[in-house]
């Protein structure tokens, strides 16, 4: 299972390098997060929860201390470019602190070379947002949200690159 | 080859469907009303420690902490400060350590005594090492709050959550929800709100 995944990411990174036109927008992204991370609160963040546009969303809460999020990782970045022709966006939400935005998150995103897009939530006060993102969620992470238009699903649990890409399937169908 | 991708498409069905199960067990737990079982757990000091042995306790408040995770850290002066203010007017601190030491051994029994030695816990700390409390309460991750009262039926949840609503600034804090829960029941009156949601970080299994 391991290896499949390996060769996913060495296959994901080759096919990167033969397409970089097109993979040009995602890196800028990443270079851009990197120089310049967006920060949002919840009211803002919302947007991205919410988009009618036909795309598949992944939305991956993480952070960077968060050790079975960092584990995950991985595999988002594989959905994204296995899947970045189908429609299918990922957006990973950062809640690092934002006194490790400069020390740890930004240099996280640099050395793994995160083409997802990343933006990070600062909002302390959880107990208000918490519940509009999902009215089940104890507030562990990571966590996702996969949503097509107005039909979603939400996820508190570790994914598997098997689970993850299942489920996503269900919503390209 | 067939067989090897059948054997693996087998495995991954099962693997999912224990993930999901085990999922499943944590998120269910004690819910506001319930009472709670009595456990014995390891306090950093070797002896065993139960809610049974507070005979004067009007009731307890329990956090599931860790010495590891940024949310728990940022609390953790908050914690030793509730103990320090309840702990003699009946509602002492018991913290409990729910994560598996060989994921994160940054919360082995030994870093634990050495944590609590270093900040003078002034309340235990202990270890659910079989990691059979957690679930009972239905904890997901750290810092995890319950306020328990002592009735004459046991002890009854009586709030589930956060400690407060700003884990960045304790200076910045507009709601206090665990002193708020403690100060309603030393009054005697029910709690008025009785759970919050904050983020933490998952209970390592």
């Amino acid at each position: 299972m391991k290896n499949s995944v390996y060769l996913l990411l060495i296959m994901s990174a080759l096919s990167f390098g033969q397409s970089k036109s097109k993979a040009a927008n995602v890196i800028v992204n990443g270079e851009a997060s990197q120089e310049n991370l967006e920060v949002y609160d919840f009211d803002e963040i919302e947007k991205f929860l919410n988009l009618d546009d036909q795309k598949v969303h992944v939305v991956n809460f993480w952070a960077t201390w968060c050790a079975p999020c960092v584990k995950e990782l991985p595999y988002f970045e594989a959905l994204q470019e296995k899947y970045k022709d189908q429609n299918v966006e990922v957006l990973l939400i950062s809640l690092d602190f934002p006194n490790q935005y400069e020390s740890k998150l930004k240099p996280f995103i640099q050395k793994k070379n995160i083409k997802s897009k990343v933006i990070a939530l600062n909002d302390t006060d959880m107990n208000t947002w918490l519940p509009k993102v999902n009215k089940d969620w104890s507030g562990a992470i990571p966590a996702t949200i996969i949503y097509k238009n107005g039909n979603r699903h939400f996820y508190e649990q570790s994914f598997t690159y098997e689970e993850l890409e299942n489920q996503v399937q269900t919503f390209l169908k | 080859m067939k067989t090897h991708l059948r054997i693996a498409l087998i495995l991954a069905v099962v693997v999912s469907t224990v993930s999901f199960t085990t999922k499943k067990v944590s998120g269910d737990g004690y819910q506001i009303g319930d009472v709670v079982q009595d456990f014995k757990l390891k306090n950093i000091d070797n002896k065993e420690v139960s809610l049974s042995d507070y005979k004067a306790a009007k009731g307890f408040i329990i956090a599931f902490t860790c010495n590891t995770c940024p949310y728990a850290m940022a609390y953790e002066d908050r914690i030793i400060a509730l103990d320090k203010k309840y702990a003699s007017q009946g509602y002492p601190v018991i913290a409990i350590m729910p994560n598996n030491t060989t994921v994160k051994p940054g919360d082995s029994f030994e870093a634990m005594q050495r944590r609590a030695k270093e900040k003078d816990y002034t309340f235990p700390y202990l270890i659910d090492a079989d990691q059979s409390v957690y679930p009972q309460f239905g904890a997901t991750k750290t810092p995890h709050m319950y306020v328990l009262k002592k009735t004459k039926k046991g002890n009854v949840v009586e709030y589930i959550g956060a400690i407060d609503d700003n884990y960045q600034d304790a200076s910045a804090v507009k709601e206090k929800y665990v002193e708020n829960a403690v100060d309603a029941l030393l009054k005697g009156e029910e709690v008025k709100q009785k759970t919050t949601r904050a983020i933490g970080c998952t209970i390592k299994v």
